[in-house]
């Protein structure tokens, strides 16, 4: 097994680290977001009021009518909320919880298969971080079985006995790429690389072309990010394209293809210093976990980790490519001479700490950046929107989240995710 | 909390619309220093560190303050030295208070009068950087400078220097040194010489600075020891002479993580380097001068920690660092040694590489980019 040491980088410690404890937890609204799509155009296939079953089609992209969006449980359409120029920002379905779902198990072609019962989604690509193109078949696919995150979910515990349908999902994924399947795993992790161990030599057995390669990764945040793997692995070329996925979205892939039908579990962890006692849930994808939101007065509820996730306002509903939940307090009290004061613990709530500036200092975002890319000059191209430059500077190996630390340490408090993400739209749609 | 309270009920008064609107950005930059803001992060990542602007720039000005006092003491000591009195400790400190002070007030009121104004036009927020730039400035002066000169070079170098490119972050050069410059060129006679460095000397004192003794001939048996001007007992610019001082506040900033180690080291590295290769011509007394000796003359190790460092005017990458101190370090003593014009040779090499550092980084980067092109090219190859 290769082994990649990551030296620069940063690992956020917060209060609130999950237990062990793993409840269930049987939402009675999902709901599908649009809006954690990028570049999708949704287009409704219900309306309020229809009945559904789990692996129906809410939604369809119009750009690529092939692309679906089925429901997670089986119930009735309750709501379709609708957010500026009326937008689809969510449908909500109201479970009814028989789990009633569609079987699938008559289509054999993979791609087909994962395309109408709507888990397709769950493969993104890079560069662009859209959903990945059925038409075309990648370069490599990516999954990182481990997250570095601040107060990031324990995946070996999440695993945990759903090794067969792991292993159904490497399986399926290995024949979608002529190149490899890069599973990477946590230095130490034992469970894990038993696990992929196993599913490999299973895969190899039953007599496919072994193309799954593992890599053992350590070192600090972004370590665990599939970004850092990628450019440690195989840097994306221009013109190319990888494919990646979570763990539990291989999960998911495998049981479509074990017992034919949609199953959308998601374990995921609650976590956060403003949450009381927190544990893993069993939950379902898009599940509304305000029954489960034990929190402090004046706190901000996150889909995902305190670096990438997503402020989840009014209905609570997890976001389709999470697995954790953070809840943090909000910063929004004026401190006397708070600039001044010597800081005890680095980061506790969401004070910006500052005001924007022009960039000053230099070489702090090369301290957490583990890219072989020069990050501010990077930035500032994707300002001026020079393609040439941020194609020459690597912004095809690069996604928002890479810079997230660089944001998060930035004196000038700059809002370079977005200023990123602004780049990489730009080009998708200069170019496409 | 009575104060933000009231300061709450003034706020609508500087807000659009209010009484007193075109002083907004004052306003804001009084309230942000006295409080943090209440602002939450809106996008991105939801937690920011705690390291701002304000903080960093205190920070520098928090690693100036033991060259502030010492230098403050040294005024008084070289006066009354070449007057042959021999005074109290406060007596000394009572001298050296009223030379610095109007130094000080001269510096912040023009400069900060100019940034201000600067704010409100553009509607921008006031930047922190002069507070470092006005806590430079009489630093790097002969403490007789006249005020009305100062004033002027402080004009010149925000303008100039700065807000015609945009202000703190977009400047070519450092402001603080390119006042120096103006000076040094405008009124020579006022920045150079033996007279001009201790307050209102006695005239049969030599009041040479150590680069002065050897510009002007003399040998290395000519200089003070090692030791004075290692603690820095020595006529010379307000803050530069105690090398103990520099090194207090250097090494805080080095820790603090405001300014890059790699470029001290490297213009160690290059001054140390070109001061051997005198040391082996070794035909005049300016190049037989010990390297050792150049590391505590004149304004090098001041020039090093609190002005190569300066991350708007330096190179940005890592190794546009070390070639950039590196060639501060090698031409700061080519200049002192092999240029009969100038004595002191670190703010012209400083300077001169401000203006080169875009280049350098130019190079580091295009590196980068051929690595990036050639790995594309193999890549197209090997799928053809």
């Amino acid at each position: 097994m290769d082994k990649v040491k990551i030296r620069k980088g940063l690992d956020i410690r917060l209060a609130g680290e999950p237990s062990k404890q793993l409840e269930s937890f049987e939402p009675t609204f999902c709901a599908l977001k649009p809006t954690d799509f990028i570049g999708i155009l949704p287009k409704l296939d219900v309306a309020e009021g229809d009945e559904v079953k789990a692996g129906s089609v809410l939604f369809h992209d119009k750009n690529n009518e092939k692309i679906v969006f089925t429901s997670p449980v089986s119930g009735k359409v309750k709501a379709i909320v609708r957010g500026e120029k009326r937008a689809i920002s969510e449908v909500i379905v109201e479970n009814d919880g028989k789990y009633d779902s569609i079987d699938f198990s008559d289509i054999d072609d993979p791609v087909e298969r994962m395309l109408r019962s709507g888990v397709w989604p769950m493969l993104r690509q890079r560069p662009y971080a859209t959903i990945a193109n059925p038409d075309v078949r990648p370069k490599h696919i990516f999954v990182s079985m481990f997250d570095t995150g601040p107060l990031a979910p324990d995946y070996d515990h999440i695993i945990d006995n759903q090794y067969d349908a792991l292993a159904k999902g490497i399986d399926v994924l290995s024949k979608l790429t002529d190149g490899n399947v890069y599973i990477n795993v946590k230095h130490g992790s034992t469970a894990c690389t038993d696990a992929i161990n196993r599913v490999s030599t299973e895969i190899t057995s039953n007599g496919h072309v072994n193309n799954v390669v593992i890599t053992e990764f350590s070192g600090p945040h972004p370590a665990g990010n599939v970004g850092t793997q990628i450019n440690a692995l195989s840097p994306i070329n221009k013109g190319e394209v990888v494919w990646y996925c979570y763990p539990q979205d291989v999960i998911t892939i495998g049981n479509l293809f074990l017992s034919g039908r949609y199953e959308s579990s998601r374990i995921i962890a609650m976590t956060g210093a403003a949450m009381h006692n927190p544990h893993y849930y069993k939950t379902k994808i898009g599940a509304d976990i305000t029954p489960i939101l034990d929190i402090e007065e004046n706190s901000r509820v996150i889909s995902g980790n305190v670096l990438t996730g997503t402020n989840i306002t009014g209905d609570k509903h997890l976001c389709f490519h999470d697995s954790q939940v953070t809840v943090i307090p909000e910063g929004n009290q004026y401190k006397l001479f708070g600039w001044l004061l010597p800081v005890f613990k680095r980061f506790t709530n969401t004070n910006t700490n500052g005001d924007t500036r022009p960039y000053i200092m230099t070489g702090e975002f090369e301290r957490v950046f583990p890219f072989d890319i020069y990050p501010m000059q990077l930035i500032k191209a994707c300002l001026i929107k020079d393609i040439d430059q941020m194609e020459e500077l690597g912004i095809y190996e690069v996604d928002a989240e890479d810079f997230a630390l660089c944001e998060v340490i930035d004196p000038s408090k700059t809002p370079i995710q977005q200023i990123i993400r602004e780049g990489l739209e730009f080009i998708r749609k200069e170019t496409s | 909390m009575g104060l933000r309270s009231y300061i709450d009920k003034i706020k609508p008064n500087f807000e659009q619309g209010g009484k007193y609107a075109k002083f907004h950005s004052t306003f804001e930059a009084f309230e942000t220093f006295l409080y943090t803001p209440n602002r939450v992060t809106s996008n991105g990542a939801h937690i920011r560190d705690y390291v701002d602007m304000k903080r960093n720039m205190i920070y520098v000005v928090i690693a100036l303050i033991p060259c502030f006092l010492f230098g403050t003491w040294n005024i008084g000591y070289q006066h009354f030295l070449s007057l042959g009195e021999s005074v109290t400790f406060w007596q000394i400190i009572g001298y050296g208070l009223l030379k610095i002070i109007p130094l000080y007030l001269v510096s912040y009121i023009v400069g900060l009068v100019i940034e201000f104004t600067f704010a409100e036009i553009r509607h921008e927020e006031v930047n922190e950087g002069y507070f470092v730039t006005g806590f430079l400035i009489p630093l790097i002066m002969p403490v007789d400078v006249p005020l009305w000169m100062l004033a002027l070079a402080v004009a010149f170098a925000v303008i100039i220097g700065k807000e015609v490119f945009g202000g703190s972050g977009m400047n070519v050069v450092n402001p603080a040194l390119l006042a120096r410059a103006f000076l040094f060129f405008s009124y020579p006679s006022k920045m150079t010489g033996d007279t001009v460095w201790i307050a209102e000397k006695a005239d049969a004192y030599s009041g040479a600075t150590p680069l002065g003794t050897l510009f002007n001939g003399g040998s290395v048996n000519d200089l003070p020891s090692l030791m004075d001007m290692f603690i820095g007992t020595i006529p010379g610019s307000v803050g530069e002479t105690s090398k103990i001082a520099i090194l207090i506040g250097g090494i805080f900033l080095i820790i603090t993580g405001v300014s890059s180690l790699r470029i001290i080291i490297a213009t160690f590295i290059g001054a140390i380097s070109m001061g051997l290769v005198f040391n082996a011509l070794g035909t005049t007394s300016a190049m037989g001068t010990p390297f050792y000796y150049h590391l505590l003359m004149g304004g090098f190790m001041f020039g090093t920690f609190f002005m190569a460092t300066d991350p708007v005017t330096a190179a940005q990458t890592n190794i546009g660092k070390w070639i950039y101190g590196f060639l501060i370090g090698a031409i700061a003593i080519l200049i002192r040694v092999a240029n009969p014009g100038y004595p002191e040779g670190m703010m012209l090499a400083i300077l001169l590489l401000n203006v080169f550092a875009p280049l350098i980084d130019w190079c580091v980067v295009a590196c980068n980019i051929r690595k990036r092109k050639k790995r594309w090219a193999s890549a197209e190859r090997r799928t053809k």
